[in-house]
Order: C-alpha cells, then sequence, then structure tokens
C-alpha cells in the first residue's frame, strides 16, 4: 500500500487517472507516512490532508503536494516559519496556490523553512529543525528544506518551494531530489511572504525533472498581480523531456576553486556522462563567486529589514519582539547598509557589480548553451552546524549566488550518493534568462543516463 | 535698539488625494469619505499583508503628469517608485511607496500676483491609513482605520518664492483652482482630501544669508489658517530673533481655537528614510509622443482664462481672477459675457457687479441674468437743464465744500455727485452727472 | 573596513524599530564585523560606467487600468481577522501622541 507514495508525480496522476487507485486511498497512503515520520523529522508544519474533493478530470487529478509555510494559503495557517506570525491564517491565497488549485491539486501540508527564508539549513525556523529523511544526523538544507525533505520521504507527490539564493536548489542537493528555480518573473511572487523582492523565485521540488517540467507549467506565466512577471506565455515544459542533447554546448564553471575538493572529481564524471550523449563540454571561467556572496547579502539585507517592517503586529500576527536571532540580525544590517551615508558604499555598489555579473554571463552565454557547476559544495552538514554563523548561509550557496542575483534559471539533481551516509552531491545546471527548458532538457538526459534516481528507476 | 526688519522665506508642500475610481497600487475602491464602515475598502495590498504586491494605476500617473504640464513642469522621461521607510501605525507596510530621486515632474512654475512660485517637483506617492485618537476601556489608544490606504496622492514642492502669507494663500487656492480644473482631485481641505504644509524661516533685510533653520508649520486644513498661521510665526519669529535667540527646525501646528501655532515636534536627528527602489514595481518610460498627447488635452485653467477675458472682454484683474476660479461654470460664463458683448452691454461692468453680489447668474437662463442686469443699469436721461439747475443750487449750498475742492481736495467730488442724484428725482447716468459737475466746478 | 559602534547598533535598532539587550547588542556587533568583512570586497571593484541592476527582467511601463476590482476587497470582517486587538471595526494601537478627538 505505501508504494503509492513512491510513485512519481507523472505516474501518481496517470494512475488516478486509470483509477488504479482512488484520492482517498492515495491520501490514506500519506497520511500513514506522515503519521509515520513527521514527529520526528519536522518536515511539514501543518497538514491538510481532509476534505479534498475528487477531481479526476483536472490536470493533475487531485496529486497531492506539499507547500512551502511561507506561501499564503487561504484559512490556513501560514507562518514562514516565524512565531511572528503563530496563528496567522491569511485571508487569500497566493496566486500559485490558486493556480495549483485549478490544476488540481490536493494540497496536503505546509512544509518548515528556515524563519522567513533566512538561512540554509532549516535550522533558522522557529518551530525546530527538520531533519534529513536520508540520514537524520543531518540537516536537510535550506530554506526549503522542510519541502525538499517532504518529497524525500515521501510524504507527497511533489512540493514547491521557493528560493531567493539557492533556497530550493541547495536543499534538493542536500537531499537528493529535484529542484527548479525558475527565471526570476516567470512565477508570480503574489502571496509568497517576500523575503528579497528582486530575486524571490517560487518553483518545483520534485522526485523527477519530468515532475518539475509538469508543476512548472501550471505555476509559470503571467500574473496581474505581480508586476515582475514576464508577460510572455509559458510554453509547455513537458515537451524538452527525452530529447537528444546532441551538439549542445555545456560549460564547466568553478572548476579548481578552493573549497570544491570533494565535489570536483564528481562533476568531472558529470562532465563525460554528458559528453557521452553527445554534448560539448569544455571548462570555464567565470566572474568570482565570492563577489556575489557580497552582491546578494547586501541587497538581500536591504529588501528584508525593508519587506519585515510590515511584520508590527496590528493587523495580523504578534509584535516584532518575536523575531529570532537571525532575522533581527538581518534587519539590523540591511537597515545599516541602506542608511544615510552606507548607501552609496554598499547597496548603490552591490547593484552595480550585479550588472557585471549580468555582463558576465551574457558573454558566456555566448559561448555555452548551459553552465554547469556544483550545487553545494558539500553533502548535508550535521546537525548545528550553523549556530552562530553569521555568513553561513551565504558561505554555502556561494556556487548558486552568480545565478540568483542575475535571475537566471537554474535546476539541481542529484549526481553521487554516498553509500554509507546515504546522502548526495547535486548538479547545478543554469542557462540563460527564460530559458528553463534548455536547463529542463540536459537535467533529463543527465537523470536517465544515470542511476541515481531511485524514483524513475521503479517506474 | 534699532529694530531689524525681516523678510518671509517660505516654500510649500501640498499633497492632494487623486480622485481616480481605484487605489494607487491596488483594485480597491478610493472613497475613503463616503465609506460606510472603516476597514472595508481594503485588500491584502493596501492592509499590507504578507506576500501582496502592488501594481500602480496608470490613471494616477496620467493626472500627475497632467497637474505636471499645466504647472510648466518638465516631465522626467524614466522614472520609478521607491520605498520610503518609517514606523507609524497607519503606514501598514512599514514603508510608503513614494518617488525619491526620479518624481514625475520637476521645474515648473505658478503665477501669483506677487510673482512666479517656482514648482520644485511633484511625485505621487499613495496615502496612509487614517487614525483616530480615542479612549476605550480607560485606555489611550488610537484606532486605524486603513479605507484611505494607499489612495492616490500628489505632493507638490514648490522653491523658497514665497515671500507673503498673503501670496502663499493665494498660491494655494490657484492650485487648488488648478487641480480642480483638471478634474483630478476634489481638495476636500475639511476631510483632509488637501493638505497643506509651509517651511518658514525669516532673514534680516539686506542679509544675504540664508537662514539656517526652518519651522514646517503641518496640517493645515484651510487657506485662512494658512494666512493667520504664517502671520502669526512672521510675529513670533522676529521677536525671537530680535531678542537675539537662535531658532532651531522643528514642526509646528496651528490651533484655531487660540490663533496661534503650536510645537508639535523638535527634530534631534536627521530623518533616515533609506529610500531604494520597490524592487516590486518596474520603472516607467514615458515618450515624448505621450506626453504632447496629454498636453493637447489639457483643458483651459483658471489663470488662463482670467488672461483671455481680460484681453477679450476687458475684465479687470480682480474680477477676471475672482470669476475664472469658479470653474463649474466658466464655460457658461463664457457665453455670458459673449451674449453681454452683443447686446452692447460692457462685460466688465457685469463681471463687478457679479463679483459684488449685485446680480445672481441665473446658468439656467443667461438671457434672464442679462435682463437682471439690464433694468439694474437703467439710467435715464436727464435735462441738461433741470441738471444744472440742481448743480447749482448744490454748489451754493455747500460753498465750503467747493472751497476746500478748490483747495486740491478732490475727493470732494463724491459728495457732490451724492447730493446732485439724491436731488434728481430720476436714476440718472452717473457719467452725465460726473462730467456736468467738472464743467461747474472746474471752470 | 568600517566599525561598528554600540551607540550604532543601537540607533539601528531604533530606525528598524527593534528592541536590542545587551546581549544581543554584542552579538550584533560580532555579526556585523563578519558580514561587512565579507562585503568589503565590493569596495575593489571597478564599477566605473556600470549602471546599477535593480530589477532583472528589463520590464518597465507595467501598470494596471484605473478599475475596482471588487473580487481581490475584503469584508470588514476579513480585513480585521487577524488582529489581536480590535474595536467597533477598528485596529486598535497604543496611543502615540496626547490628543482626544
Amino acid at each position: 500500500m505505501n508504494d503509492l507514495t513512491t510513485l512519481t508525480l507523472a505516474d501518481t496522476i496517470q494512475a488516478l487517472r486509470d483509477k488504479k487507485f482512488s484520492l482517498s486511498e492515495l491520501l490514506s497512503s500519506y497520511r500513514s507516512v506522515i503519521e509515520k515520520h513527521n514527529q520526528k523529522l519536522n518536515i511539514l508544519l501543518t497538514t491538510t490532508l481532509d476534505n479534498h474533493p475528487e477531481q479526476l478530470d483536472s490536470p493533475l487529478a487531485g496529486s497531492p503536494l506539499v507547500v512551502k509555510d511561507n506561501i499564503s494559503t487561504k484559512n490556513i495557517q501560514t507562518t514562514a516559519a516565524s512565531t511572528v506570525l503563530d496563528g496567522y491564517r491569511p485571508p487569500f491565497d497566493a496566486t500559485i496556490i490558486h493556480r495549483l488549485y485549478q490544476a488540481g491539486a490536493s494540497i496536503i501540508g505546509k512544509s518548515n523553512l528556515d524563519a522567513w527564508a533566512h538561512g540554509s539549513s532549516t535550522e533558522t525556523s522557529q518551530y525546530g529543525r527538520t531533519l534529513n529523511p536520508r540520514n537524520p544526523d543531518y540537516l536537510p538544507g535550506g530554506s526549503s528544506g522542510g519541502s525538499a525533505a517532504a518529497v524525500a520521504a515521501n510524504m507527497c507527490a511533489a512540493a514547491i518551494g521557493t528560493e531567493t539564493a539557492g533556497s530550493i536548489r541547495q536543499p534538493a542537493a542536500w537531499c537528493g531530489v529535484v529542484g527548479l528555480k525558475p527565471s526570476y518573473g516567470r512565477v508570480s511572487r503574489f502571496g509568497v511572504i517576500a523575503m528579497a523582492s528582486s530575486t524571490d523565485s517560487p518553483g518545483p521540488i520534485t522526485k523527477t525533472v519530468e515532475d518539475a517540467a509538469i508543476l512548472l507549467n501550471f505555476i509559470a506565466g503571467h500574473d496581474h498581480h505581480d508586476s515582475t512577471t514576464s508577460s510572455q506565455s509559458a510554453p509547455d515544459f513537458t515537451t524538452n523531456i527525452n530529447q537528444s542533447i546532441k551538439n549542445l554546448r555545456v560549460g564547466i564553471l568553478y572548476q579548481g576553486i578552493k573549497g570544491l575538493e570533494i565535489v570536483d572529481p564528481h562533476l568531472q564524471k558529470v562532465g563525460q556522462v554528458l559528453e557521452s550523449l553527445g554534448a560539448q563540454v569544455d571548462s570555464v571561467s567565470a566572474m568570482d563567486p565570492k563577489l556575489a556572496i557580497s552582491v546578494y547579502t547586501v541587497v538581500q539585507r536591504g529588501e528584508v529589514s525593508s519587506n519585515l517592517a510590515r511584520m508590527d503586529g496590528v493587523r495580523f500576527g504578534n509584535d516584532r519582539s518575536y523575531f529570532g536571532d537571525e532575522a533581527k540580525r538581518r534587519i539590523m544590517l540591511g537597515t545599516y547598509t541602506l542608511s544615510k551615508g552606507y548607501a552609496d558604499q554598499y547597496y548603490n555598489t552591490a547593484q552595480k557589480v550585479r550588472t557585471l555579473f549580468i555582463e558576465d554571463f551574457k558573454k558566456l552565454f555566448k559561448k555555452f548553451d548551459v553552465l554547469i557547476s556544483p550545487t553545494s559544495p558539500s553533502f548535508a552538514k550535521k546537525v548545528g552546524a550553523t549556530a552562530d554563523a553569521a555568513m553561513f548561509g551565504e558561505l554555502e550557496d556561494m556556487l548558486l549566488e552568480p545565478s540568483s542575483i542575475t535571475g537566471l534559471p537554474g535546476i539541481n539533481v542529484p549526481c553521487y550518493q554516498d553509500k554509507k551516509t546515504h546522502l548526495f552531491l547535486g548538479l547545478n545546471i543554469v542557462a540563460p534568462m527564460w530559458r528553463e527548458d534548455l536547463v529542463i532538457k540536459v537535467a533529463d538526459a543527465y537523470e536517465k543516463a544515470t542511476s541515481w534516481n531511485e524514483w524513475r528507476n521503479k517506474a | 535698539m534699532k529694530q531689524t526688519e525681516y523678510q518671509l522665506i517660505c516654500g510649500m508642500e501640498v499633497h492632494a488625494e487623486l480622485k481616480t475610481k481605484s487605489k494607487m497600487f491596488c483594485g480597491c475602491k478610493n472613497d475613503p469619505f463616503h465609506a460606510s464602515k472603516p476597514n472595508c475598502y481594503t485588500c491584502p495590498t493596501c492592509l499590507g499583508l504578507p506576500g501582496a504586491l502592488p501594481v500602480a494605476n496608470s490613471t494616477a500617473i496620467e493626472w500627475t503628469i497632467k497637474l505636471g504640464l499645466a504647472l510648466n513642469c518638465r516631465i522626467n522621461l524614466f522614472s520609478k517608485f521607491d520605498r520610503k521607510h518609517y514606523f507609524y501605525p497607519d503606514l501598514p507596510k512599514g514603508y510608503q511607496i513614494s518617488q525619491y530621486d526620479l518624481p514625475f515632474c520637476y521645474d515648473g512654475y505658478l503665477e501669483t500676483s506677487a510673482g512666479k512660485v517656482r514648482i520644485h517637483r511633484i511625485h505621487l506617492e499613495e496615502d496612509t491609513g487614517k487614525l483616530l485618537h480615542k479612549t476605550v476601556h480607560n485606555q489611550k489608544v488610537s484606532l486605524v482605520d486603513f479605507n484611505r490606504s494607499g489612495v492616490p496622492l500628489i505632493e507638490i514642492v514648490t522653491e523658497p518664492d514665497i515671500k507673503s502669507a498673503a501670496q502663499a494663500k493665494e498660491y494655494a487656492k490657484t492650485l487648488r483652482g488648478i487641480l480642480r480644473e483638471l478634474h483630478i482631485a476634489d481638495c476636500d481641505m475639511e476631510q483632509g482630501g488637501m493638505r497643506l504644509e509651509a517651511n518658514i524661516s525669516l532673514q534680516a533685510v539686506g542679509t544675504k544669508e540664508l537662514p539656517n533653520y526652518k519651522i514646517e508649520l503641518k496640517n493645515i486644513n484651510s487657506f485662512r489658517f494658512l494666512e493667520q498661521a504664517i502671520n502669526y510665526e512672521i510675529e513670533r519669529q522676529s521677536q525671537v530673533l530680535q531678542n537675539g535667540e537662535q531658532l532651531n527646525q522643528e514642526t509646528r501646528g496651528w490651533n484655531a481655537v487660540q490663533n496661534k501655532t503650536f510645537l508639535q515636534r523638535t527634530k534631534e536627528e536627521a530623518e533616515d528614510y533609506r529610500y531604494f527602489p520597490d524592487p516590486d514595481l518596474p520603472p516607467i518610460r514615458l515618450s515624448t509622443n505621450q506626453i504632447e498627447i496629454i498636453k493637447q488635452n489639457l483643458p483651459e485653467l483658471p489663470l488662463e482664462r482670467a488672461k483671455r477675458w481680460m484681453s477679450n472682454y476687458h475684465l479687470q484683474p480682480e474680477f477676471a481672477t475672482r470669476l475664472s476660479e469658479d470653474t463649474k461654470h466658466a464655460q457658461q460664463l463664457d457665453s455670458l459675457f459673449k451674449l453681454a458683448v452683443n447686446k452692447k452691454f460692457e462685460p466688465s461692468k457685469l463681471a463687478n457687479q457679479i463679483v459684488n453680489k449685485k446680480i445672481t447668474v441665473n446658468y439656467q437662463n443667461l438671457e434672464a441674468t442679462l435682463e437682471e442686469f439690464e433694468s439694474l443699469n437703467a439710467t435715464a436721461t436727464v435735462d441738461d437743464n433741470d441738471l444744472e439747475k440742481i448743480i447749482r443750487q448744490v454748489l451754493a449750498e455747500h460753498q465750503d465744500a467747493v472751497n476746500r475742492y478748490h483747495a486740491g481736495q478732490k475727493q470732494v467730488l463724491s459728495f457732490f455727485m451724492g447730493q446732485v442724484m439724491k436731488n434728481l428725482k430720476v436714476k440718472a447716468d452717473p457719467q452725465q452727472v460726473r462730467s456736468t459737475l467738472h464743467k461747474y466746478l472746474d471752470n | 573596513m568600517a566599525k561598528i559602534t554600540s551607540t550604532q547598533v543601537k540607533h539601528i535598532a531604533k530606525l528598524a524599530h527593534l528592541e536590542i539587550d545587551n546581549r544581543q547588542s554584542v552579538a550584533f556587533k560580532k555579526a556585523f564585523r563578519e558580514t561587512l568583512q565579507v562585503i568589503d570586497n565590493l569596495q575593489s571593484v571597478k564599477v566605473e560606467g556600470a549602471e546599477p541592476t535593480h530589477q532583472v527582467t528589463g520590464l518597465e511601463n507595467i501598470w494596471r487600468d484605473d478599475e475596482v476590482d471588487e473580487s481581490s476587497m475584503l469584508s470588514q470582517k476579513e480585513a480585521l481577522r487577524n488582529a489581536k486587538n480590535v474595536y467597533q471595526g477598528y485596529f486598535v494601537v497604543p496611543r502615540l501622541i496626547d490628543q482626544d478627538e
């Protein structure tokens, strides 16, 4: 019976349509997984397993999904994992929630995250850290750690996370699942509790690349409630599944830079796999990612200090004394870098360096169709690793920040599993703005040419 | 000790709510003054709920540019919205969406009878909610209503060109006339639909040095209070400076009961609003063509209309200005003057009598108005002999007044006019009486 | 590198509307130092001629028509539902100025 929860999203939809089992049978399977593991792993902050109608005629056919708890769900508690919002039940649905309901999703839970999505571990959650389902001595990564863990633990058919700089891809890497960060502006932010408004991108976290393409189809596209969404209509992303990557030009980034000793050899092997599929693979050097950390840190702290100013306990939630140390730290730093006399030195300079990164990528994409790198410099870190490290997340996400501050689409696919610890390493694939099709195509080809994906092998 | 004379240095900041159908950044109804209850015109965006986003109202942008063009401003072809941060319970997001370094309009002017007042900038922002200060269950609290939150608000900032309280009042009234003429704002002062602020300091006459302080007069809700408050401040500040004391930056309000200004807040440290471009709102780029179209569709403004009436109908400036402010009846007044000319009446006399309330204009029936004008001013031609007889009689009776006239007190003439008119049994043409009087007196 | 003093930390906390105790003040000074150490490399980048990027989409002139969207509006009850302190349809906050109306 519990095998139902190991089905990919694509197979779940198909099986529901073929009436191999009913939605209520499926939901009770998920319920038993959740009841068995959630207390220990602390993946879901809220479960909403009841009252989901059968909807076989809809595209998602009722498939059970989990969404990160910084995404507003009407009448369902939405906390962003901070007690500031304890008990807050939004009077509206985020646009992506609305779209998922319309596509026939059953949203069965809200997943844990670093409070306000500030972090790369879920250790800053004011509702307690999430543990990695692959190995509970380790962290799931973050900030969408709960969503990635929910997928890895078979608590849902697929999940939605949000990324500002690594928050989808890094936990996906640590939990050994697929995480797709769309181009900034591809997916509506309306109703997503803002972290850094100029880089926040909601996206799918799934068992397979195909599942990510399926979910992206339903959440992508212009939203008249979000002025920063692109007006171009989103293509059918699933057409990039099972396509040849012959003659595609692939650039390997950040080879040989300090701190990547663990992942480097695995990336070499990725290169070989892609070459065997007909791609042209070459090393390439790019702007120092350490500068991207600085740009991101300054921009993100500034925007955070502004976005969290509305949390005053008057119209909803609790007052500002409920903020955890990490949020306070970020608000303080952002306030400082935006204040008189410092804005020029920090904020304005950072935005200029951001332009240099955009130009650098433009140059690189003249020579390459996609760029690849490790998602994270290492395997998942041990529980407790982040205590009191002001820059933990940024150093962890260094390899992803250049593409985050420039808005580019990227994906994580598992590219190695350690037999002893059961922990994963991840491959990050980045393409030019609006070219999610390319990252999906390459990731799918890679996934199918290797054996790291346990769910795909079951199908 | 010698009294130093001071010159007023004054600039104004005027806020006006635009009367768009919906709010500035969301689709909520923009009608806070007529809402049936508090907090009934809100949505996640104007309540500042987590995750809600703004989308700009294109009409509000167009109207701001319209006002800029009417005030002879230059228009920024590239503009954007910025976040201005401060904490107050009526500001739901902890920041106000405003414009920092690229306002829609800049470098314009408005003409007053005492000279041009240069417009520094006009920008578009969102209004805050409204606070009501009450005691509830023995606790002093403020009640917050967000019906007004997010209503489009324009701020018009002048250069410190205003030289008198009267000029400040004229500036503000003329500005209101323009806002109404453009049909972009109702400017209900009582309700706070238009809010006046004056930045006031004094400069010793003869010195070039600019004052090193500025008193902000805030929350003035009538033109009369504005004038009174500025005059009060001139008096107060002169005395302080005369005593050799320093004036500091502070904000003052007007107490209309005691007729004086009062201290609201001193500025301990410079404000730090931490402006940065709002990442939720893409910038705005306008073409010269778009601006040209807005310009061509501008209606005639009161000042232009007054000028036209002065040159076409020879209205005296004072009456032309007064009547031109009545934007609601501008067209009918135009027709009325034209009709008057056709009937060989003097429009200037007509205007004078309308302003002085001798005639009430019947806007439904302009012909009737002119009939009233005609009968009011009907005169009989008096027989010259009868007139001269009466004049001789009056002069004889008031020989002392005649002497005074010849001694140079020409104003005695009006006394004679009155006496003669009284003695005539019919309504005489004053022109005829005056010239005959002159004949007798000046020969 | 810029150094942050306790007075500055206090001032920033005031601007940010946060209450900071002594323990936090010390911790924040350390966190500031760590963070500033990382981001100070920005000062070494040649940015002359580079325009700042505030938004990466290149979008411009995104606006809506001036129409009332009733479907997004909340009833008074919905608007007030998440507030801790309400009175006769209003949100309630402690008094900031001493003046009754």
